[in-house]
């Protein structure tokens, strides 16, 4: 825990006084928009009309709110994105793991071709696959299904990396002890290396699943019905054009955020592990 | 910049030092009074978390007081930052700068004062060469061994010519040999620049070897203070007796080695193992080193530890000695405040 | 040598799920797109014509593709140097052992909650003239917020889009940096301000060279951010605000509701090579620009 000086003894009451005043002063500049937001959404529709600036926390109601979820249909919305999410978490901690456990542990030919293929994807950004992967989703027929916002999305060269990185540091000799043991590769994988990775896996999985749920681009690139829609690109089908409607989306964008914040407070940890994997050592 | 007259003296004064709050307050320094002479060589000597650092800490002026007074020079230095006491400091991991060259770490403190560049330049090559650094000036600390590496943490601190010298056990990170080389060179250096220098470790051999005072501390009490010589000797307390000296003080419950009823003390090099007369015990152990021979028994349940010349006679295990020593190494201690009653 | 051939099929076959995956969606979209980027086709994607190579040079020149790529730099200049100072100037702010400062803390890596479509979203609603919070806070200030409004406005949209996406990076930068100054050992501090050194320069000579590498990591995924920009603009601007058409980036430019590519998967592929192309000049002088200033640790 490394922080400056002049915060233990040093720190003469004036300075901590005018310290609080800034972050004071910060914390409401980074929190008035979403304050602004919950305030908004939280006003009934009368009251937005009369009233839109006012951002008094009085005469609070879920009305708005309840009117946001069934004209979007953010119910549907949110168990799409949440299945899709869940779905491709899963598939990404396989893949990954399959995958680093190949590049960790074992020696065959092709490894380093292999591996440089692996290193040449990181390179390729989204906006890059999606022309030609609407196209091979589209001859494969499943535009506007699950299985085509899923599928591309189940391996990420990020993962495998960040595992590999992981196993590596897995002592020789566990794995030669094992070896001598007896111990085949799926079983070592499985109660050996898998179990200590997982504060990594823990990691993954939620970087995974956020980023997942955040897709904006391969959705709509794909999904033009109601019946998939995630709720990413289901939002701003509250917007109307109509000014006094826009409360609406105030409040469907509060109850899209709701399970993320949720989320985050209770895997607060995992997710600095995970944004300082790459960041940290350079 | 210095607020110290010319003389560097420091004066610790009923220093105590606690961290937290209420019930979970714990005291690091207790009522701690120290005089660092001019040109002294002190070392605050005791083992891990027994308050050395943080009084050092307190004297650079990284910590302050809860209580007591601490003076450089005449001047009270409490509430004074570093800056203006003209300390300098050097930390147990040196604490470089690693993406400045050595030199640029050595200039640091200067640049800090906005010395020019040209006599910022011309110092720092004076306190490189005084520090045998010269070739190694453009190189980053990465690139430096850890030795090098200590010796720049040394050239920045003397670079500055401050009134006095903190250093926080900076040879503890060296390999042995070095250890033993670095410690003559200090000493030297000691002498070349006329310093006051407050030296923490947790190493007795430093202590008795670089120091022209020592000052022992335990759990946040100074147990004594004298030259090396005088902690040997005469240690105050049986904690004391038993830091300083390896092997350790053979310190005797009471009525064990003479009928009283106060704690007995003598160093395995004058205890003797006698023909007649004397304290029984059977040999449990014997250790031929070379140049010495340790003899460990046992007396009635006490370890005591023997040291005689290797060409002595040596004893057989199991075989029954007595043990005496002259009365003028004897030590005796209360048993209840553990401290030395003079004889 | 035999050793090398036995794991082989257990290799492949934990090789094989993302090597499948990534090698169709990801490595044959790369090839397949810089060869589609020579055709050009009708709305149906079929009966293409051969542009030649030279295709790639006239899109890159067109004025369409230029104006899209000064836009996403004018993005990039404005949202990574300004998002950096801020993550950084706020991550020591809260690098102190206050009472509370858990909280703080939290709140600054709030945003990392939102997702684009949200933080966009949120400030869509914000800067709405007739009943946005900042204008009617602030029109006083700014006229423009109310008339015609900071996203209607050819100077103003631009600049807004940057603000929604500097809030919305904030949190991210704010966890990154805060979790590199912790990695910096308190001992370079004391040592600095034993020797004197006051808190600006401590910050100019121990907390920044410390943090490059950090600073370097967190720029790359900024800039690159920047340079993909689509959902906010989609959201925010929808391209516009018209004739202008400042907001529009390359990957709007790409995939936008109103692009002019888009149902000619042969251009639509030219320009994403282009912009793929530019990412990777980009992060290649990045790392190279900013690597000499940074240091590694000893």
């Amino acid at each position: 825990m490394a922080a400056d000086i002049g915060a233990t003894e040093t720190t003469h009451g004036s300075r901590k006084f005018g310290r609080y005043v800034l972050l004071v002063f910060v914390a409401i500049v980074v929190l008035f928009p979403i304050y602004a937001t919950l305030m908004q959404a939280l006003k009934s529709g009368p009251d937005s009309i009369d009233h839109p600036t006012s951002l008094l926390p009085i005469n609070l109601t879920l009305d708005t709110m309840r009117a946001a979820w069934r004209i979007g249909d953010l119910g549907r919305l949110l168990l799409n994105s949440l299945f899709v999410s869940i779905v491709v978490t899963i598939g990404v901690i396989v893949t990954s793991v399959l995958a680093a456990y190949a590049f960790a542990f074992l020696d065959f030919p092709g490894k380093g071709l292999l591996f440089a293929f692996f290193l040449a994807t990181l390179l390729v950004p989204a906006e890059l696959t999606v022309v030609v992967n609407q196209r091979t989703i589209s001859s494969l027929g499943w535009i506007n299904s699950y299985q085509g916002l899923i599928v591309p999305l189940l391996a990420t060269t990020f993962g495998t990396f960040l595992v590999r990185q992981v196993f590596l540091t897995v002592p020789k000799d566990l794995r030669e002890a094992a070896a001598l043991d007896g111990v085949g590769h799926f079983r070592f994988l499985g109660e050996v290396a898998v179990p200590l990775c997982r504060p990594t896996l823990g990691a993954l999985a939620l970087f995974t699943f956020l980023g997942t749920w955040n897709q904006y681009l391969w959705p709509s690139a794909i999904i033009t019905d109601d019946e998939h829609r995630t709720i990413q690109i289901g939002l701003e089908r509250l917007k109307t054009g109509d000014v006094d409607k826009l409360n609406l989306v105030t409040a469907g964008t509060v109850i899209a955020a709701l399970p993320i914040f949720i989320v985050l407070v209770a895997f607060q940890r995992q997710l600095v592990r995970g944004l300082t994997a790459g960041a940290v050592k350079g | 910049m210095t607020y110290c007259s010319g003389v560097a003296q420091v004066r610790l004064e009923h220093v105590t030092k606690s961290f937290g709050e209420g019930d979970e307050a714990t005291t690091a320094v207790d009522d701690v009074s120290i005089v660092v002479e001019d040109r002294d060589f002190m070392i605050l000597l005791g083992p891990s978390g027994c308050g050395k650092s943080t009084l050092l800490r307190m004297v650079a002026g990284l910590e302050t007081p809860t209580l007591g007074e601490i003076y450089i020079g005449d001047v009270k230095v409490n509430n004074i930052e570093p800056k203006m006491r003209d300390v300098a400091m050097v930390f147990q991991s040196y604490a470089l700068y690693p993406h400045k060259t050595a030199q640029a770490n050595i200039e640091f403190p200067l640049k800090v004062r906005g010395a020019s560049k040209a006599d910022r330049a011309a110092k720092a090559k004076t306190a490189a060469e005084a520090l045998g650094l010269t070739e190694y000036l453009d190189r980053k600390p990465g690139q430096l061994s850890g030795g090098q590496r200590q010796r720049v943490a040394l050239a920045r601190a003397i670079v500055r010519q401050p009134a006095v010298f903190c250093m926080d056990e900076p040879l503890s990170n060296l390999d042995a040999k070095l250890r033993g080389e670095t410690r003559a060179e200090l000493v030297d250096l000691h002498r070349r620049l006329d310093a006051t220098i407050l030296y923490v470790t947790h190493d007795q051999v430093e202590a008795m070897t670089m120091g022209t005072r020592v000052a022992v501390m335990s759990r946040g009490h100074l147990q004594q203070i004298g030259t090396p010589h005088e902690v040997y000797a005469k240690p105050e307390t049986v904690f004391v007796a038993t830091f300083i000296g390896t092997p350790p003080m053979n310190v005797m419950p009471v009525g064990l080695f003479e009928r009283s009823d106060e704690l007995v003390g003598v160093r395995p090099e004058h205890m003797e193992l006698s023909a007649n007369g004397g304290v029984p015990a059977t040999v449990r152990m014997v250790e031929q080193l070379g140049h010495e021979t340790l003899v460990i028994c046992d007396a009635a349940g006490t370890r005591v530890v023997v040291r005689q010349d290797a060409e002595a006679p040596v004893p057989e295990i199991g075989e029954d000695v007595n043990l005496t020593a002259a009365e003028a190494y004897r030590h005796r201690f209360d048993p209840v405040t553990e401290r030395r009653i003079s004889a | 040598m035999k050793r090398r051939w036995r794991q082989f099929p257990v290799a492949i076959g934990m090789l094989a799920p993302s090597a499948i995956i990534l090698g169709v969606f990801v490595v044959y979209p790369l090839i397949h797109s810089i060869q589609l980027g020579h055709l050009r086709c009708d709305a149906t994607g079929t009966r293409c014509r051969d542009g030649g190579w030279i295709q790639y040079v006239d899109v890159f020149r067109s004025n369409e593709f230029q104006h899209a790529l000064f836009n996403t730099i004018g993005l990039a200049l404005m949202t990574v140097p300004i998002g950096l100072a801020l993550g950084i100037g706020l991550a020591v702010l809260a690098d102190k052992h206050l009472r509370g400062i858990g909280f703080f803390r939290t709140v600054f890596s709030s945003t990392v909650a939102t997702s684009v479509a949200v933080a966009s979203l949120i400030f869509f609603v914000l800067l709405q003239p007739e009943v946005g919070l900042l204008p009617h806070l602030f029109h006083g200030l700014f006229p423009v917020l109310k008339d015609p409004g900071l996203l209607r406005d050819p100077t103003t949209a631009m600049p807004a889009v940057a603000l929604s996406s500097i809030w919305a990076s904030l949190g991210f930068t704010f966890i990154v940096i805060t979790a590199a100054l912790q990695g910096i050992p308190r001992e370079l501090y004391e040592s600095a301000f034993v020797d004197g050194a006051g808190g600006w320069t401590r910050f100019t000579n121990v907390t920044l060279p410390m943090l490059g590498p950090t600073i370097l990591f967190t720029s790359v995924v900024l800039t690159t951010r920047a340079f993909q920009a689509y959902a906010e603009i989609a959201l925010l601007t929808g391209g516009g605000p018209d004739p202008e058409r400042p907001t529009q980036t390359v990957a709007y430019l790409i995939y936008g509701q109103n692009s002019l590519v888009k149902n000619d998967i042969g251009l639509k592929s030219t320009s994403a090579v282009l912009l793929f192309l530019v990412l990777l000049v980009l992060a290649f002088v990045q790392f190279r620009g900013l690597d000499k200033r940074v240091h590694y640790g000893s």
